[in-house]
């Protein structure tokens, strides 16, 4: 299974659900992030995905999930931190999209 | 993003108050309850993500009344009885019979 | 999100209002009962893994990072493959692979779980009830130098922090920079300085 996106890329995260995660009751993309861009710092690997697993599905096909980056100044109004702090999320592939530059 | 569509357990932003570092030992029921969604795991009866799933389908006000491993022992009771895998109805009766013999 | 008043007969909908609540030994006791009962449980098998459990503290991951700060290689492979590097000292990560992350001059790391509790408990054991709280789940993306300062940390100038979301398959270890004064001491008194806290990365260690 070949990564969509690489170490480096810019990946925006889905606002709305993508379509095989619609009527799902289990999701692992916290609200906080969906809409945003970031930036991947580490191509995972792939797992089984965990809103099938959660229904008890076999969670087939794996995902494959990224360590994705995101400044904390660009994620929440009025940050009151460093400009260089930022958050880390785990994503999956299916809830990623090639950002496109502003 | 619809604010609907946002689970009740996704709180990461949200405000909240001083972080309370009181820590308790935890309680021979609670290690029980850990134990028992560890070795249904294991068994391959109940990912974590089920056991997320049954966490965050919990009413609001459950989530936030109920402790954490009573929100554990909600959901695994949920499951199992939803998975069939012991009676419907069970769980209830055997805590109702074993209040009864108090 | 509301939920309407379940039918008795519909039972996919939300769990009930639990009315072990006020008792929940008992519920414990009821489910380990029938779960025995259903012959998916043997016997003493619960009682068996609690002890596993109970033999599982901080000290274990406390002896991983003095081990990494006296030996560059096994720093190197913690980082590179930290599930690997963990099995030397008898820890199993299961389905859930261990990412090690290094503080450094520039770099806080500091882990939360906000849409639950993850943890690398085989290593680590239980986590501590603030990492479950809801205050340090919500603040702790937020404002991450204001949760650090109520832990009694404070950054230098010049270090940016680094929070980890372990929102999925992920677990995660904070691996601390070794503190000044430490020169010449051997593992067993390098392990002595490095808490829990430390390894969540809401604390430093200190000679």
């Amino acid at each position: 299974m070949s990564p969509r996106f690489a170490p480096g890329a810019a990946v925006r995260v889905a606002r709305e659900r993508p379509a095989v995660s619609r009527g799902r009751q289990h999701i692992r993309t916290p609200h906080y992030v969906r809409g945003l861009t970031g930036t991947v710092a580490e191509v995972v690997g792939p797992f089984r995905n965990p809103e099938g697993l959660a229904a008890g599905e076999d969670g087939l096909p794996m995902q494959v999930l990224y360590r994705v980056r995101f400044p904390l100044g660009a994620v929440w109004d009025r940050y009151g931190g460093d400009p260089s702090d930022t958050v880390d999320v785990e994503l999956y592939e299916h809830w990623l999209e090639p950002a496109h530059a502003a | 993003m619809s604010e609907t569509d946002r689970g009740h357990h996704d709180i990461g932003g949200d405000a909240a108050g001083p972080v309370p570092r009181e820590e308790h030992a935890l309680a021979p029921w609670e290690k029980e309850v850990d134990a028992i969604r560890f070795l249904l795991g294991q068994k391959g009866l109940m990912p974590a993500d089920k056991l997320r799933l049954g966490i965050e389908q919990l009413p609001a006000e459950d989530y936030r009344r109920l402790g954490y491993y009573e929100r554990w022992l909600a959901s695994i009771a949920w499951t199992m009885e939803k998975d069939g895998v012991i009676p419907r109805g069970s769980f209830a009766a055997r805590v109702a019979e074993l209040e009864a013999k108090r | 999100m509301p939920h309407d008043s379940p039918h008795p007969d519909e039972h996919d909908h939300a769990p009930d209002d639990p009315s072990f609540a006020s008792r929940p030994a008992i519920g414990a006791r009821a489910l380990r009962e029938l779960l025995e009962e259903a012959g998916v449980l043997a016997p003493g098998e619960v009682a068996r893994q609690v002890e596993r459990m109970d033999t599982i503290t901080p000290a274990l991951g406390a002896r991983v990072i003095a081990r990494a700060w006296v030996d560059p290689a096994f720093k190197a492979w913690l980082l590179a493959d930290g599930s690997a590097a963990v099995r030397t000292f008898g820890v199993d990560m299961g389905a859930t692979p261990l990412h090690v992350v290094e503080n450094t001059e520039t770099v806080h790391n500091m882990i939360v779980c906000t849409l639950c509790s993850c943890y690398p408990k085989p290593l680590l054991g239980i986590p501590p009830d603030w990492y479950k709280s809801v205050e340090y789940r919500a603040r702790a993306v937020r404002e991450p130098r204001a949760v650090l300062a109520e832990f009694g940390v404070r950054l230098p100038e010049g270090v940016a922090v680094r929070v980890h979301d372990s929102t999925a398959d992920l677990r995660y270890l904070v691996l601390p920079r070794r503190p000044e004064g430490t020169e010449g001491w051997d593992e067993a008194r390098l392990a002595q300085i490095v808490s829990r806290d430390c390894m969540i990365g809401t604390a430093l260690p200190h000679a």
